[in-house]
């Protein structure tokens, strides 16, 4: 059986549903619909009352998942898009985000952002909003690269006390398959060798992860082994496994489809410097998307985000320093 | 109802329908086009159609002016072409041709020319209504008077904190604003009955102090008199205008969706006519055109969108090299580092 990102993240919250009463779900068209990318598929009609379509209005969606939460459900929140998030932030950053430092009361709500870009998606569908979420703190900013992950990361989120930002990505929904679910799971927090090496480290998240994948994969040929880290998680920010592969390896690239200022490139190549500064034999790279709205026409937006082959020439540059 | 609206709907003739009328035609002409070119994978990103709304958006982009505001939003391919829009620039811009206004920066109805009072939405809902309220801000700041801003808007983005905050403020400010209501019965796949519970949208216009109008969507008559009417009003002084109009969107939410889920009960009732043709009949029985003439101007409309559309889709797309990646007005103070 193969299972795509997509239909895991429906199988996670099929089995949150089922495991724990205290769960619903809320958003726009996620009823019957089954949501903009099918992500509640058939949910409504197993779950009767329990996944509830929401008028267009994130900010009023986003308050009314913290009320619940306050009074014990645990409710997962779909935007239709992580782009429109921006019209639920006050309540995101202000409300979910303060309430247990504020009055020791936890708020485990998970908000859902379809993000990252596709072609076509343009300026207000494509954002990758990891980096502003992560700024505040009191959120929990998870960004599966993998089915597996986007299954169990899911699950562990809905369990969490805390508020959880999960960022899943859109360009992986469809064309990423595995043969099935996963029965065990790494802890949140924890980030992941995608694949060992010696040479540099290529520390990402996201859509990102396969990009760099494939960058490696094609400096094979020229000799290098790199070594790829999946960050799974942006906050908490697994800074062990990052330093440890640094140590291996003496060089690091961070990768991310985000805008470069204040992002999680920048925090990772932060911590490194501080904690690692002896482990590098060569200044810290980092490639992000350009500092410029995303851009509608395909052309454009391939050149735009971080792809396997600028991901390669920017490793290329770092092995050569 | 007060005496501005009277003769603000008198001002609309029978003559102002069969122009309504063509303008209608080419944007419904032009978005069957745009349906087969996202069809034959052309168009990349979504495909987003008016069709069934023609009546109201023209009705809008007709009574406005030169010099006043518009900032439509996704189903307004006629009023946009009612207010100078062409069927040359919304084929670059679905296109993503490096020529069109958006220079394939941004597509499909995101696009506008704010210098000419022609606003570019952003795709969250109801963001346009305080932006067009500043607007007419800063024209009044300036001197302007006679200047009206329209925009539109669906039910489903009524329930936006957006739309809520800018018609207040622009109600306390008695600015020259018409907002348009198009009902068209769903947000994508929500319901009415999920998105609102007051009975009518038209209620709130009391709750906000400004002046209420209701209109059948598909009744190009009505719509010009109504929007017309309410333009005017504005225009004269009036306030803020909150024109709902009833109707039903006559194709998925964008191309990608089949609607199944519309209740197929709404196409029998009024509000599932389709404006386009209920104009037809409305010219053919006042004797402004035959139905031999309407055929000969949709194959005029025809003939020219698929001649524009051979010609942009041989345009060059833009260069990612070429690009100027800088999202900053002023080039001095650019920060050059993250480019
Ligand atoms: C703030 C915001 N949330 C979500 C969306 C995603 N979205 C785009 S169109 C749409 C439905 C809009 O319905 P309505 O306002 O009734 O307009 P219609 O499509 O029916 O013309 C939704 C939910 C959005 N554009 N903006
Ligand atoms: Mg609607």
């Amino acid at each position: 059986m193969s299972i795509t990102y997509i239909d895991a993240i429906r199988a996670a919250q099929q089995k949150a549903l089922a495991d724990d009463p205290r769960v619903f779900i809320y958003g726009q068209d996620v009823g019957v619909f089954g949501g903009a990318f099918k992500a509640t598929k058939n949910l409504a009609r197993e779950f009767p009352g329990r996944v509830i379509d929401a008028p267009l209005s994130e900010d009023a969606i986003v308050g009314i998942a913290i009320g619940a939460a306050i009074e014990g459900a645990r409710p997962i929140v779909e935007m239709q898009f992580a782009d429109f998030s921006t019209c639920g932030f006050n309540q995101i950053v202000n409300h979910a985000a303060t309430l247990y430092y504020r009055t020791g009361v936890p708020c485990p709500i998970v908000v859902r952002l379809p993000s990252g870009g596709t072609p076509g998606g343009g300026p207000f569908h494509s954002q990758s909003m990891e980096a502003i979420y992560a700024h505040y703190p009191g959120l929990v900013v998870l960004t599966p690269a993998t089915v597996e992950d986007a299954y169990s990361m899911l699950l562990a989120a809905v369990e969490l006390d805390d508020p959880v930002i999960f960022c899943e990505h859109k360009f992986l929904y469809y064309h990423l398959k595995a043969d099935g679910l996963p029965t065990e799971a790494m802890p949140i927090g924890k980030a992941r060798i995608a694949r060992p090496g010696r040479d540099a480290t290529i520390v990402t998240y996201g859509a990102m992860v396969h990009e760099a994948l494939a960058a490696a994969t094609e400096l094979v040929d020229d000799g290098y082994e790199i070594e790829v880290v999946d960050l799974r998680s942006v906050k908490p920010l697994d800074t062990d496994t990052v330093l440890a592969s640094v140590a291996r390896t003496g060089r690091l690239l961070c990768v991310s489809e985000a805008w470069p200022w204040g992002g999680v490139c920048s925090e990772v190549i932060a911590r490194v410097v501080a904690e690692g500064f002896g482990l590098l034999d060569a200044p810290p790279q980092r490639l992000n998307a350009k500092d410029t709205p995303v851009p509608y026409h395909p052309a454009l937006w391939g050149t735009h985000r971080p792809t396997a082959s600028t991901v390669a020439d920017a490793a290329r540059h770092l092995l050569e320093i | 109802m007060s005496e501005v609206v009277e003769e603000g709907r008198k001002l609309s003739g029978k003559k102002e329908w069969l122009k309504a009328f063509q303008i209608m035609l080419r944007a419904r002409v032009l978005e069957e086009k745009l349906a087969a070119l996202y069809r034959g994978g052309k168009i990349k990103g979504g495909v987003f159609l008016g069709r069934g709304q023609e009546a109201l958006s023209v009705s809008v982009g007709i009574h406005l002016r030169k010099g006043d505001i518009f900032a439509p939003l996704i189903r307004d391919q006629a009023g946009r072409m009612a207010f100078g829009d062409t069927i040359l620039d919304t084929l670059r811009t679905y296109l993503g041709s490096s020529l069109g206004s958006m220079r394939g920066r941004d597509g499909n109805i995101h696009r506008g020319r704010p210098r000419e009072g022609y606003y570019a939405m952003i795709s969250h809902l109801g963001a346009m209504i305080p932006v067009v309220a500043g607007g007419l801000l800063a024209r009044r700041f300036r001197g302007e008077t006679d200047v009206v801003g329209a925009t539109c808007i669906g039910d489903g983005g009524t329930s936006t904190g957006a739309f809520h905050e800018g018609l207040n403020a622009a109600a306390v400010e008695k600015l020259p604003l018409v907002v348009v209501v198009a009902n068209n019965q769903y947000a994508y796949s929500t319901p009415n009955s999920r998105q609102f519970a007051c009975a009518d949208l038209v209620d709130r216009a009391v709750g906000y102090g400004v002046t209420g109008h209701k209109v059948d969507g598909t009744d190009l008559a009505a719509c010009m008199s109504v929007v017309g009417g309410a333009i005017e009003a504005a225009r004269k002084g009036g306030g803020p205008q909150l024109v709902v109009a009833d109707l039903l969107r006559l194709v998925g939410h964008g191309e990608h969706d089949d609607a199944s889920y519309v209740d197929p009960a709404l196409r029998e009732k009024p509000v599932g006519r389709d404006c386009l043709k209920v104009a037809e009949a409305l010219l053919i029985d006042h004797g402004l055109a035959t139905a031999e003439e309407i055929e000969a101007w949709r194959r005029e409309a025809e003939e020219e969108v698929d001649s524009t559309a051979a010609r942009v889709l041989r345009e060059p797309d833009p260069d990612p090299a070429e690009e100027d990646w800088r999202a900053v007005s002023t080039p001095e103070i650019e920060d050059s580092y993250c480019v």
